[in-house]
């Protein structure tokens, strides 16, 4: 009988050695009947790569596995599952990292091979495409308004609301686009579920398409992700070929074309807008708004700009229905989140979970706490323009109205920690300076105002007419708040403003730093 | 009666309102929204911006990245406002005002943000306000003063830009990047005025400049030196050379650009009498606020050293000029006019009017010839180029103009561009050609070469028709033919508007399969599946109209081809409303008005012909005199008779027919055969070398007047400076008139411009007060049309029922053989214009300093060519020498060159063959032979002897014998 073997091919895995350990593998079991399937990852970055048997109690798991280990794993009975290595997991399943999450989005990353439509379609796949389809355009826009979806790029605006705008704006042409410019630090969700299940936002783009009356779709990858990008074109390719994607979808008559754009370095491209621009061939700035994409977007046609996360779990949405996808989080803050945990945290990885967990449980029940083992200080939720949390208020519940009410914001879900360590007014000054580098030029609150902010907190730090340069940063905060023209010099402030709320001792005339312990 | 917001009439033109309006059309008065703006109710259309409406409540915002003649931008933050029941502060050029808002411009906390916003853009900026070039007419120097920015307390220790040295590639402006506040205005202006994309920002954050291309010079870069970039930036970082040289003007005077046949409207900025800058007007109906290289800049030769002010005059043309008085230049003239009279007959005199001259200037010439000639010897330069569209269009609408506004593109749906190269010739049209179809309009290019319009930024064609010249008829009649044998045509537009047995007659003639794509892909060389979808989508994508050139007319069948074009937009129904036409892209500034004011040998003012005893009267009691019934010489006429040795007198205001029409040795025999060649000119032209009087000219800026445009706009022109030579040219036709013994009085050109109204039905209603309150009026203007004309043919044509004229394609003579197997076709080119007596007087010439051959890779290839090769072209008519453009905007078999440099000798190639109704000279369709020069004799026989007449005639002006030295 075929054994299967599964060595992820993701971008994460591969950087730690994964393609190594799969020449190994082929080489070692040439001469057996030996299925090597590169899934996706699972998003357990600690142990990649990471890999599976198949075996009659369910796939068990090996990590981190280096090329010079496959020998010895072989000689150990790799291949018959027996756990006695001492890289032996067990049963993937029963990992605790991932037996307490609740994963929805990100159900088949690491489990199938992204680019097969069968794997994909014996998950379940395209269930949610072939209920669409027996439904009218306002019926799935009613249902993925039902599911209480939002945003999940950052903004977390209710998806089906913005659905029902395009689906009412009259036009000739309407457009999908799928923002997959991801560029918050310490952010890999979109990337893992490209690299994993591509037929998830596949088939989330489509459904998107059939509900609003738009027949093109563009994934605007960053062009960072080569693999993705591979991978991506791999699946479309195959979509097509098997009639989910083409003029002619599964017979229904509705025709949807899709297509990966690649950005250029920048991440203003993130902006909806900007990234509207760049689709267009343009540079790369933000456009004011209104009028707002969903009524003119893409060359001036009404566009669905939506995330990889959000589009992808429309296909589940579709398949299970609103209610269920409802049934997990909070208030308003409905269904999961893909956290990501990352910095100085002891196991970094994707942790889908309702929305409502708390930060603590995630930095310490998920994350183990620090790499370093020193205590962690500082968090920044959120991507560069989040706030950071001091320990104080790590007890949040996880939602998008919790995170409000501390002046933080939740995001794209990244998670970025810091040990004791941390000089928080050079964080501070990170912040500004990310700004100075990543703006896109436009409006000067943002061009000039990072600048200065470097600045004035360099005078700060050199102890330079230190109350009035306190008092400018300050005042430089609050206009780069007020009167930026996009959440990237309007946010900006956000790390500074909490940083000298919070970690006020870091910007003091003698910051007085213990690393004794 | 329904009363109407008119967006265009009710602003101010020296008001900025920081947003365009939301559109052009008129709002009823019901349909506005009111919103409050600090406590003041304002009605405005919707779609205008809070900050629009604003302005038109009298609070002017601040602003920076805002001007009213580019879409709101939101980048400069300082005009955000507070709406009441919104967040934050959004920015009131790209909030649109809606019913009820309540809108405060002005509290403490907006204050603080926008001098804190000010205070960042002061922190990298240089303080030399006071020897600032832009000092006086600074927005941002404006803005700090508004904000009231006392400190900036960042110091300017900080990061800056300041060291950046400036750019002073271009010869008009300098880009000093160092003063930018990246507003982007600039690189804006460049995208939707111009739609060139020049310029970009470049960088990101702190690092974000304005940089020409890929940070390249300007002169570098795609930059077509329009101007506009200069023109909207609000600092001193792109100044005019001009202004930096002299400083800010003290007073400015509206008048009309001299160039081309759009007639930019255009203030000039003056510092007493000297002009310091030329700006596009704003409040300009043909070029709302646009301008091209040649008409923003290229004014210098107005006061160039080569100007001539003294009438000179020669008892022959190997003698010295001899300066003399105006008196004895008419009475040596007028002496010798009436002695070649006498001795061989009436008929043995002409003239020429110019259409670089005003209307009235045009008329008064066109008068004299008929009034104190005694002769309808009058002819213009439109005989060699737009005479077959005044044919054409009278044939078949009844009139001969185009039919439309420039305002019209703006509601075209697909634009077929015939035979016209916009972007180098019409250059401000062109701009607001791409600027609607980046809106989406599809385009049709006819042309056998690769035009820049073909594919440019944002812009392709959704057809090239690379066609072989003087295949044109073919060409138009297969249009026609797919468009009628599918069923395409507007049947009810026909039924209703056009004389159905002549509809009827013509649908037989086309139906029939000798038009077809598929006969006539072997004349025209379009394959005939582009051929049908080009028909298909003209006659169904909505609004189609029709862009021509001199592509078009200059051909043995010219008249023919304007006949196919007017048959084609009656066909789809494209008459008589915006957005579709039959539109001319005339070549000079008064060339319309030039044929209107009567210039042709058997029209009179009007298009009103001489043999029409009714017309005649109404002249001859005007006039005082009895006009001669039977038409007079075209040009070709004179030039023949003249070389037969029958015609003897020629006077030639500001035209050069040496240089600019057919076959020069033709030209230069007839020119030396007349007796008495008199040339009023502001230069020695090439014409002028073979003259015998020359009269002192005057430029656009010494004299009061009016050009018509080729929407049959009327514009004002005004003078701002005295004419150095003395005497404005009308003036001196008065003078010369008086001595010819046929006096005519007239105080000032309003004086002219009233007797032509009372004696022409479609100018009744023109008078300078009119222009005065309206800016400009198109003709025709009388009772009918109190206000104007801007679209012809509402209700119905000029001539009643529109007519379909059989155009039967016949193939030119002018064939390529193997002793000449290229056809050579001649144009422009942006920088230069026309004969290039002005252009090449100005900096325009670092641009273009020779006239260059452009050639096929393959014909270069098999001729052994390269790139920058001096070649020899050879036709029946003559032959010339200039150097090799390799470039694969051609198509094998065709070769192009222009004629803006007299020494190129364009024109000793091209032959007399011209169009059979008209005598327009078939300039496009010319077959040659081209060899690479090998040998050390680098000129033609005719360069050599041009050079040597040119440096005889320099000297003769000079005041010595010429052959001495």
């Amino acid at each position: 009988m075929t054994i299967r073997v599964y060595i992820p091919r993701d971008s994460s895995a591969l950087s730690m050695g994964a393609e190594d350990v799969a020449i190994a593998m082929r080489r070692a079991v040439s001469d057996q009947d030996v299925d090597i399937v590169r899934n996706g990852s699972r998003g357990l970055y600690w142990l990649e790569p990471m890999v599976e048997v198949e075996t009659p109690a369910g796939r068990v798991a090996y990590g981190p596995v280096q090329a010079k280990d496959v020998i010895g794993l072989i000689a150990q009975g790799l291949l018959q599952g027996k756990q006695n290595h001492r890289l032996s997991l067990g049963l993937t399943e029963d990992i605790p990292y991932l037996k307490r999450q609740q994963r929805l989005t990100f159900a088949r990353a690491g489990i199938i091979d992204p680019v097969s439509l069968e794997a994909y379609k014996a998950m379940d796949g395209y269930q949610g495409l072939e209920r669409a389809l027996q439904m009218g355009d306002q019926a799935i826009v009613d249902e993925v308004k039902a599911s209480g979806l939002r945003g999940r790029g950052g903004a977390a605006f209710p998806t089906g609301i913005k659905w029902q705008t395009v689906l009412d704006a009259e036009a000739k042409q309407k457009y999908i686009v799928c923002n997959a410019d991801e560029g918050d630090s310490g952010t890999f969700a979109d990337r893992l579920q490209m690299e994993a299940d591509p037929f998830g936002l596949i088939e989330g783009m489509t459904i998107a398409g059939l509900a609003v009356g738009a027949t093109q779709g563009y994934i605007y990858l960053r062009e960072e992700y080569p693999h993705a990008h591979d991978i991506l074109n791999e699946a479309i390719a195959r979509a097509t070929a098997q009639g989910y994607l083409g003029d002619n979808i599964l017979q229904s008559g509705n025709g949807f074309h899709l297509d990966v754009r690649l950005g250029a370095k920048a991440y203003i491209c993130g902006e909806e807008t900007a990234l509207l621009e760049s689709l267009e061939g343009k540079r790369g700035m933000v456009r004011p708004k209104p009028p707002i994409p969903a009524l003119e977007g893409l060359f001036g046609q009404p566009t669905v700009v939506n995330n990889v996360l959000s589009l992808s779990t429309v296909a589940i949405i579709l398949a299970k229905g609103a209610g269920f996808y409802k049934g997990f989080g909070m208030g308003r803050s409905l269904g999961t989140m893909p956290f990501q945990l990352a910095g100085n945290i002891k196991y970094a990885g994707l942790v889908e979970v309702a929305l409502g967990v708390t930060l603590k449980e995630l930095l310490f029940d998920f994350g183990g706490g620090s790499l370093t083992g020193r205590p962690l200080r500082a968090v920044q939720v959120g991507g560069p323009l989040g706030t950071y949390l001091p320990e104080s208020q790590w007890e949040v519940a996880m939602d998008y109205e919790a995170m409000t009410t501390l002046g933080a914001v939740l995001g794209h879900g990244g998670i970025v920690a810091f040990d004791d360590s941390v000089d928080m007014a050079e964080q501070a000054r990170f912040s500004m300076a990310f700004c100075v580098e990543e703006s896109c030029g436009k409006c000067t609150p943002c061009r000039i105002g990072s600048t200065r902010g470097v600045e004035v907190i360099d005078r700060i730090r050199a102890n330079q007419d230190r109350e009035n340069n306190l008092q400018l940063l300050e005042e430089l905060c609050e206009t780069m708040v007020d009167s930026s023209l996009c959440a990237m010099g309007g946010m900006t402030p956000f790390p500074v403003q909490s940083a000298l709320k919070h970690f006020a001792e870091d910007f003091a005339k003698d910051p007085v730093k213990d690393y004794a312990n | 009666m329904l009363e109407y917001f008119d967006p265009r009439k009710d602003s101010h033109p020296a008001i900025d309102y920081g947003t365009p309006p939301s559109s052009r059309d008129l709002v009823p008065i019901s349909e506005l929204i009111t919103l409050s703006i600090d406590g003041h109710d304002v009605q405005v259309p919707e779609g205008t911006s809070v900050m629009r409406a604003a302005v038109m409540a009298g609070i002017h915002i601040p602003k920076l990245c805002s001007t009213d003649s580019l879409e709101a931008f939101g980048s400069c933050r300082m005009c955000l406002v507070h709406i009441e029941g919104r967040r934050g502060y959004p920015a009131s050029c790209t909030t649109p005002a809606e019913e009820g808002m309540q809108v405060r411009t002005h509290n403490d906390s907006l204050a603080k943000l926008r001098r804190n916003v000010m205070e960042m853009y002061i922190s990298d900026h240089p303080l030399d306000c006071l020897t600032c070039a832009a000092n006086g007419d600074c927005e941002l120097q404006d803005m700090a003063g508004v904000v009231g920015l006392r400190h900036v307390r960042y110091g300017y220790e900080g990061n800056h830009h300041l060291g950046i040295e400036k750019d002073t590639s271009n010869p008009y402006f300098t880009f000093d990047s160092s003063k930018c506040i990246v507003c982007s205005r600039c690189v804006r202006a460049c995208e939707e005025t111009q739609g060139t994309f020049a310029l970009t920002i470049f960088g990101r954050g702190f690092e974000s400049r304005v940089s020409p291309g890929q940070n390249q010079d300007f002169v570098d870069s795609e930059c077509v030196s329009c101007g506009a970039c200069v023109q909207a930036c609000p600092t001193a970082t792109l100044t005019e050379t001009s202004i930096i040289d002299k400083g800010q003007p003290d007073h400015s005077v509206i008048t009309t650009c001299a160039y081309c046949g759009v007639g930019c409207a255009f203030k000039a900025d003056m510092q007493g009498d000297q002009v310091v800058r030329m700006t596009p007007w704003k409040q300009g109906k043909a070029n709302r606020g646009h301008s091209c290289v040649k008409g923003r800049f290229a004014f210098g030769y107005v006061t160039h050293s080569d100007r001539i002010t003294t009438p000179m005059l020669r008892e022959s043309i190997d003698q010295p000029w001899r300066k003399v008085s105006f008196e004895e230049a008419f009475e040596f003239a007028a002496k010798r006019i009436r002695g070649i009279q006498k001795q061989y007959g009436r008929t043995a005199v002409g003239g020429i009017t110019s259409s670089r001259c005003t209307n009235e200037e045009t008329y008064l010439v066109q008068k004299m010839v008929r009034a104190a000639f005694g002769n309808n010897n009058v002819d213009t330069c439109a005989r060699v180029c737009h005479s077959p569209t005044g044919f054409g269009l009278k044939t078949t609408f009844g009139e001969s103009a185009g039919t439309q506004t420039f305002d019209s593109v703006e509601k075209t749906d697909v634009m077929m561009v015939i035979g016209a190269n916009p972007t180098d010739a019409h250059p401000v049209f062109a701009s607001r050609l791409k600027k609607r179809l980046r809106e989406g309009a599809k385009l049709i290019v006819v042309d056998p070469r690769t035009i820049d319009l073909v594919r440019s930024p944002h812009i392709k064609a959704d057809y090239h028709l690379t066609l072989r010249p003087g295949t044109n008829v073919a060409f138009i009649n297969a249009m026609a033919h797919v468009i009628v044998t599918e069923g395409l045509q507007a049947d009810q537009f026909i039924a209703e508007r056009c004389d159905v047995e002549a509809f009827e007659q013509w649908k037989t003639f086309i139906s029939d399969v000798r038009h077809s794509p598929e006969s006539t892909e072997q004349y025209t060389g379009i394959s005939a599946a582009q051929m049908r979808g080009a028909a298909r989508l003209f006659a169904q994508e909505g609004n189609g109209a029709i862009y021509y050139g001199l592509g078009v007319t200059e051909h043995s069948q010219g008249s023919s081809m304007v006949m196919g074009i007017a048959n084609l937009a009656m066909l789809t129904g494209n008459i008589g409303r915006e957005g579709v036409g039959v539109n001319p892209l005339r070549g000079q500034n008064n060339v319309q008005g030039s044929c209107d004011m009567g210039s042709f040998p058997h029209e009179l003012p009007g298009y009103r012909h001489i043999s029409s005893e009714a017309v005649r009267r109404v002249f001859e009691k005007a006039w005082h005199v009895t006009l001669d019934p039977e038409p007079g010489y075209r040009i070709t006429n004179m030039l023949d008779a003249a070389v037969e040795g029958t015609y003897k007198g020629l006077y030639v205001q500001g035209e050069d027919i040496a240089q600019s029409d057919p076959n020069t040795r033709h030209v230069e025999e007839a020119l030396r055969n007349i007796e008495c060649l008199i040339v009023q000119d502001i230069f020695l032209n090439e014409t002028a070398k073979f003259a015998h009087v020359f009269l002192p000219g005057s430029s656009f800026l010494e004299k009061n007047g009016t050009f018509t445009n080729a929407e049959r706009r009327i514009s004002p022109v005004r003078q701002v400076m005295a004419p150095l030579c003395g005497l404005v040219d009308w003036q001196v036709t008065l003078g010369l008139s008086k001595a010819l013994g046929y006096e005519m009085a007239y105080n000032h050109p309003s004086d002219i411009m009233d007797e032509i109204a009372s004696l022409t039905p479609t100018f009744a209603n023109v008078s300078y007060e009119r222009l005065e309150e309206e800016g400009s009026l198109q003709w025709p203007c009388n009772d009918d049309h109190p206000d104007g004309t801007p679209i012809m043919h509402v209700e119905q044509f000029t001539r009643g029922k529109g007519y379909f004229a059989l155009t039967e394609y016949v193939p030119t003579e002018e064939k390529v053989t193997r002793r000449f197997p290229l056809l050579l076709t001649t144009g422009r080119i942006l920088s230069q214009y026309n004969v290039g007596a002005q252009t090449r007087r100005t900096e325009n010439s670092s641009w273009h300093a020779e006239d260059v051959l452009e050639i096929h890779p393959h014909d270069a290839e098999d001729r052994g060519i390269n790139d920058g090769d001096i070649v020899a072209m050879v036709s029946r008519a003559g032959d010339t020498q200039l150097r090799a453009k390799v470039s694969s905007k051609m198509q094998p078999g065709v070769v192009y060159t222009t004629f803006h440099h007299p020494e190129s000798g364009a024109n000793v190639i091209t032959t007399d063959n011209s169009d059979w109704a008209t005598n327009c000279p078939e300039y496009k369709v010319t077959a040659v032979q081209v060899t690479k020069v090998t040998g050390t004799e680098r000129v033609s026989q005719w360069q050599t002897q041009f050079a040597e007449f040119t440096k005889k005639q320099i000297a003769l002006l000079n005041g010595s014998e010429g052959d001495e030295q």
